[in-house]
């Protein structure tokens, strides 16, 4: 029976030749990685464990970035935890603050995460490097634990959804866009414990930072895992970046997938979630009401990257951030911070009325930087809008596209950038 | 192995950031997660709660991040075993490798209403609603899993040097 590409990863992985949904491998690991938050639950079980130490100290990534640079005391003990054990176990790839971003831009900028690889990581949006062709999940602390000691970890081998994505989409449709229309289609648990496959020549089209975008809430969608084929703009992106050899695995063409969507990007619009689920979206077009907002973010793990800093500023320069809006801007690495000021993007959108943080996962899931008050509302490039996601229980996120994020902060209101272009908004 | 205790019952979804919200993960003790157990979705909880209490709901429980903080939060707060249609995957494999028991049973996560007094046998995966009378048979605990719970965790099992392949 032919294997889906996860499960031709898993198989390598576990010295097998086959393997089939539903199968209980146990998979040699080529990275494990931690935050600030998972990551000292981890050290103190681990801690526990009858071992001498790490299985390689060059196949762990830990990356304080929820709550770094430290936010209050507590924060500051959770990161002196893990800069400790990185120190005492040599781990090579601990990234401090001045290197430091948010763990899944930063990885396959590094060039730690490459085609063929297996990856568990103690974070849900692990799924990311997906888009570059690699099996990668998000586990808790203790798996991490485990990984950490062991190299290893067990796995229920995935069944598969396969996506076709065929046309080129619109100007202002994006990665975000897409995983949104997807998400809002087969809801939060539509692909609950399976393999989200991406297929199609619509792909081609799509920058890596939009298969970023797409991989990377896979999980929103109740997936163990994000998965696309490795073409000319993926391995180009790993011949920049790699530091270690890639593989790529092929879908069998009679691989077996437990459903399959096709979806002409062409016909995609601009897309919108509603409080308080990452399903409950509308298209640009179909917002009749006046929603405004409080506040506006654009960065996370989801959309921090260059694309989206560019989008932004196209959007912001020679305008303005609607009077008592806050429109917070975090560039999810250092090296796209970097970047942002040299092309003068960052002058735009400081001279349009934004904030620029440094990199921090902060506001996205409420840790500081941007917390929103009861009644108020958020339209952010972030990957949830549960309840109290950013903040006090009543207050709302609408999450939509950096394009989305940068007109409704100089309207004030949820906007689309075409109303913009067209003077549809007077501001 | 079995439980008992009444039930708090919730719907679809429920996320792990109303389980444990994030502005209380810059603490890891599973006390201070405990007295913030369920916060965002329900207040009156922590209060409520007594030892061996259980949480029913419907699909897709602990959806969202990663944070094994969340079975941790609820483990500590005294529930002794989690019923839903369906679990999200990561919050599935966190309970059981932090020792807090879990079924899944659409029957029963529909049925049982708040309140209600509920006993489950592990050995069995029998769950008998004691208030209304009904009964569901959900998936035995197989006896791996039965002895990580026991030994409050995976990392306390793999200790122990009880596991089967040694």
């Amino acid at each position: 029976m032919g294997m889906t590409m996860t499960q031709k990863i898993l198989a390598a992985h576990a010295g097998l030749d086959q393997v089939e949904a539903g199968q209980l491998i146990e998979a040699d690991l080529d990275l494990v990685l931690g935050n600030d938050i998972t990551s000292p639950v981890a050290i103190r079980e681990m801690e526990k464990m009858h071992t001498s130490g790490v299985f390689d100290k060059d196949k762990i990534a830990l990356v304080p970035d929820h709550f770094v640079p430290n936010k209050d005391i507590k924060s500051a003990e959770h990161c002196k935890c893990v800069r400790e054990f990185a120190c005492k176990h040599e781990i090579t790839n601990y990234f401090e603050v001045g290197e430091m971003g948010i763990e899944h831009a930063l990885l396959p900028e590094k060039g730690l995460t490459v085609a063929g690889d297996v990856i568990i990581g103690a974070d849900s949006h692990t799924c990311t490097y997906g888009a570059l062709g690699a099996f990668s999940t998000g586990v808790g602390s203790t798996d991490m634990a485990a990984g950490m000691a062991t190299g290893k970890a067990w796995f229920k081998v995935p069944s598969a959804i396969r996506f076709c994505l065929t046309g080129k989409p619109s100007k202002w449709v994006s990665g975000k866009d897409i995983i949104l229309h997807i998400i809002g289609m087969i809801g939060v648990d539509g692909a609950l414990y399976q393999s989200m496959e991406f297929t199609g020549d619509g792909i081609a089209s799509l920058s890596m930072d939009d298969r970023f975008t797409i991989a990377n809430m896979a999980i929103e969608a109740g997936g163990k895992n994000g998965i696309f084929p490795v073409d000319d703009k993926a391995i180009s992106y790993m011949k920049e970046h790699a530091k270690k050899p890639y593989t790529i695995y092929e879908a069998d063409e009679d691989a077996v997938y437990e459903a399959e969507y096709t979806i002409d990007l062409s016909s995609l619009r601009p897309t919108v979630a509603f409080p308080h689920l990452p399903e409950n979206t509308k298209t640009i077009d179909e917002i009749k009401e006046d929603i405004k907002i409080d506040q506006v973010v654009i960065g996370s793990c989801t959309n921090g990257r260059l694309d989206d800093i560019r989008t932004a500023a196209q959007i912001l320069k020679g305008r303005h951030v609607a009077k008592g809006m806050r429109c917070i801007i975090l560039p999810a690495t250092q090296a796209i911070y970097l970047q942002a000021m040299e092309e003068g993007l960052l002058k735009s959108l400081i001279e349009a009325g934004c904030v620029v943080s440094t990199p921090t996962c902060g506001p996205c899931l409420g840790g500081y930087m941007g917390i929103l008050a009861a009644g108020e509302r958020c339209v952010s490039t972030t990957n949830r809008n549960f309840v109290g996601r950013m903040g006090h229980v009543d207050s709302e996120i609408y999450l939509a596209s950096p394009a989305v994020a940068a007109a409704s902060a100089v309207t004030g209101k949820i906007s689309g950038p075409e109303q913009l272009e067209k003077g549809v908004i007077e501001r | 192995m079995k439980a008992k205790g009444s039930v708090f019952k919730y719907g679809d979804n429920v996320d792990t950031d109303v389980i444990i919200p994030a502005r209380y993960l810059n603490s890891s003790d599973p006390k201070e997660l405990a007295a913030h157990c369920m916060e965002d979705i329900d207040q009156e909880f922590i209060q409520k709660v007594k030892e061996g209490d259980m949480i029913v709901a419907n699909k897709n429980f602990g959806c969202g991040s990663s944070r094994e903080h969340a079975p941790i939060a609820i483990k500590a707060a005294g529930v002794s075993c989690v019923i839903a249609e369906t679990f999200a995957r990561i919050f599935y494999r966190n309970a059981i490798n932090i020792g807090l028991p879990i079924i899944e049973c659409p029957g029963a996560a529909r049925e049982i209403e708040a309140g209600d007094l509920v006993e489950i046998d592990f050995d069995s995966g029998l769950i008998t609603d004691v208030t209304s009378g009904k009964s569901w048979q959900g998936q035995a605990f197989p006896e791996f899993m039965q002895r990580i719970i026991q030994a409050e965790g995976l990392i306390n099992y793999i200790n122990s040097g009880k596991t089967d392949s040694k």
